[in-house]
């Protein structure tokens, strides 16, 4: 593939593979994520979702293959949480993405501080911009809640709610959304929903894992299926009903596919 | 729901509000139970002699429990710096210089013994209570050996410039320690509240794993804190020599307890996370002037532990009352008079506005 191709791409990851010592926990990935493509990635657990969501957001590096953002190759020795954050990669926990008895203004910008040379924090503008996130890309109104609020004050939906606000400030060009409605209530799954829609109607890329088939055909794109530290299936939306994606994947979750295999 | 809003609400707004509170209330009985005593200027400026040691290993001890973490080793660090000022001095013929080397080399002692407890905790994973718990057996042990057990009397000290600086007596009666842990104080409220050290220290107390995915270096962070609290309580043995002219090989001993009492009467919470500065500072003086206010009070002796068991007790609930909002559970209670309340009500504002379209 040439250089223009890649180009295309929020994402790119080419034979990427990982070894806990002798376990193979990822076989040969080979996925990419277009620039306004909302990826639902679906797998039951083992499956391999959260090692690929670590090697992407810098926890821990891949035993090998290559790993492209915004068609510039990056430096896997190097990359880190904070590389990740510079390239433009930013995810979305399902519950740690903040600091629950810290008020908002200062989750909204943990980790890269808007400082003076001597570290000092420029709250007034720190304050200003978060209070702007809050209400223009995240639009929380009213009731109270300010960026001087405590985080324990939120609800599981509006906490994620700050973290994807928190994510599109940052000119992220891939946010990952990391079972993001695992113990909501049905309400609050909603609300996730809809901020996860802001991701795609910003323009910007976006993997959501989750366990909710529902959810996850509402939102997404294309549907990346994996299985045992490999990607089975890659299915458009427009190819297959909610009601298909369920009964391909309860195949899956029985073994039926392996017996038609073998 | 609406939230009640609680008349007495803004208080949490204000840091340390609720303990400086306790502590004027606390000399108004005095000075109604001991009045001798307390209404001369004599005792207060007592107290700002005897409680910034303290004072300040509480101040760094704040900033600790802040990031979750204990440190049980500040004692020995307060006894190990004064040996290493008194030593330096005396072995070099009380030069005016040695002074300086000798505080110097104190604070840099300090640091050595708050950099081994930081390497412990971060990279080796012995929890900190742990860790510090052996390290004040440690330091002791080394200073008493250092020391041949025996104390170091440093009286020429104190026509030293140093000694002029540090615990001297401004306009003739105010110590100037009172002044130094007062600036430190005002220091540590903005590493804590206003730079990304502090910003650090809060989250990773808060919740250590999304500091970490959020790109703090929690491990860089937590020595730090540790050399930086080693350095804090090295300053504080310093004061401690500087004012009473001697070294003795259990000096600090006795700050243990205080020390804690001070932080969580000021209203910092062992679970981490949040720390309040100006609560340590006010409480260090509601610790500190207790034992001699009771006593000024002439009831029997026997009863000063009970009564600052009580006022620490009340301070401590007072502070958590606060912190968890519940000052309004107390204040609706005491208008509804015991008829229950409904639960929700105090909940707050979970039912935030989300504008979904």
């Amino acid at each position: 593939m040439d250089e223009v191709a890649v180009e295309h791409y929020a994402l790119r990851m080419v034979n990427i593979e990982k070894y806990f010592g002798l376990v193979c926990a990822l076989k040969k990935i080979n996925l990419d994520v277009g620039r306004n493509e909302v990826i639902g990635l679906i797998g039951d657990n083992g499956a391999g979702k959260s090692t690929m969501v670590k090697i992407l957001t810098g926890v821990f590096p891949p035993t090998s293959g290559e790993l492209y953002i915004a068609g510039q190759k990056v430096d896997l020795r190097t990359y880190n949480v904070k590389r990740a954050h510079e390239h433009g990669i930013e995810t979305v926990y399902q519950d740690r993405s903040l600091g629950e008895k810290q008020v908002l203004w200062r989750n909204f910008f943990i980790g890269r501080e808007i400082t003076n040379r001597f570290g000092f924090i420029n709250v007034k503008k720190e304050k200003a911009i978060a209070s702007e996130i809050m209400v223009n890309t995240i639009g929380f109104r009213g009731k109270g809640i300010t960026v001087d609020s405590s985080v324990k004050l939120l609800s599981g939906g509006e906490r994620q709610g700050v973290a994807i606000g928190r994510a599109m400030h940052f000119e992220a060009e891939l946010i990952i959304l990391d079972e993001p409605t695992v113990a909501l209530s049905l309400k609050e799954v909603r609300k996730v929903i809809n901020f996860a829609h802001q991701i795609k109607d910003g323009g910007k890329a976006c993997i959501y894992i989750s366990h909710d088939i529902q959810d996850v055909y509402e939102i997404s794109d294309r549907f990346v299926i994996m299985d045992r530290g490999e990607i089975v299936a890659s299915i458009v939306k427009k190819d297959i009903s909610l009601k298909a994606l369920d009964e391909f994947l309860l195949e899956y979750s029985h073994g039926l596919r392996d017996k038609a295999e073998s | 729901m609406k939230q009640k809003r609680s008349p007495l609400a803004f208080l949490r707004r204000i840091e340390g509000l609720p303990v400086a509170a306790v502590l004027v209330v606390l000399y108004a009985i005095f000075i109604i139970t001991a009045p001798t005593v307390f209404s001369g200027y004599r005792i207060y400026m007592s107290f700002l002699q005897t409680v910034p040691p303290v004072l300040v290993c509480a101040l760094g001890l704040t900033l600790v429990v802040t990031a979750g973490e204990m440190d049980l080793s500040f004692p020995a660090v307060v006894a190990l710096s004064g040996f290493i000022f008194a030593w330096v001095f005396k072995t070099s013929n009380n030069a005016p210089w040695a002074t300086w080397a000798g505080f110097a080399l104190a604070l840099a002692g300090g640091a050595l013994v708050g950099y081994i407890n930081g390497i412990l905790v971060a990279k080796v994973h012995v929890p900190s209570i742990m860790a510090t718990l052996a390290a004040q057996f440690f330091w002791y042990g080394v200073t008493v050996l250092l020391a041949n057990g025996l104390q170091l009397n440093i009286k020429e000290v104190q026509d030293t410039l140093i000694h002029t600086i540090f615990v001297g007596r401004i306009g003739g009666f105010v110590p100037a320690q009172a002044l130094w842990s007062l600036a430190l104080a005002v220091f540590l409220w903005f590493i804590l509240n206003r730079h990304k050290f502090g910003e650090a220290v809060m989250f990773i107390g808060d919740n250590a794993e999304v500091a970490r995915v959020m790109g703090i270096n929690v491990e860089a962070t937590r020595i730090r804190l540790f050399t930086l609290m080693g350095v804090i309580a090295a300053f504080a043995g310093l004061l401690l020599t500087l004012e009473i002219n001697v070294f003795y090989p259990t000096q600090g001993g006795g700050f243990m307890l205080p020390t804690m009492a001070t932080v969580f009467v000021g209203g910092t919470s062992i679970a981490g996370g949040l720390g309040s500065i100006f609560g340590t500072f006010f409480g260090a003086y509601i610790i500190g002037s207790l034992e001699a206010g009771i006593v000024a009070t002439t009831i029997s002796g026997y009863w000063v532990q009970l009564v600052e068991g009580v006022v620490m007790g009340a301070s401590m609930v007072l502070n958590v009352a606060i912190s968890e909002g519940r000052i309004g559970v107390i204040t609706n209670r005491l208008r509804h008079w015991g008829v229950p309340i409904h639960s929700n009500a105090l909940d707050g504002v979970s039912e935030g506005d989300v504008a979904s379209k």
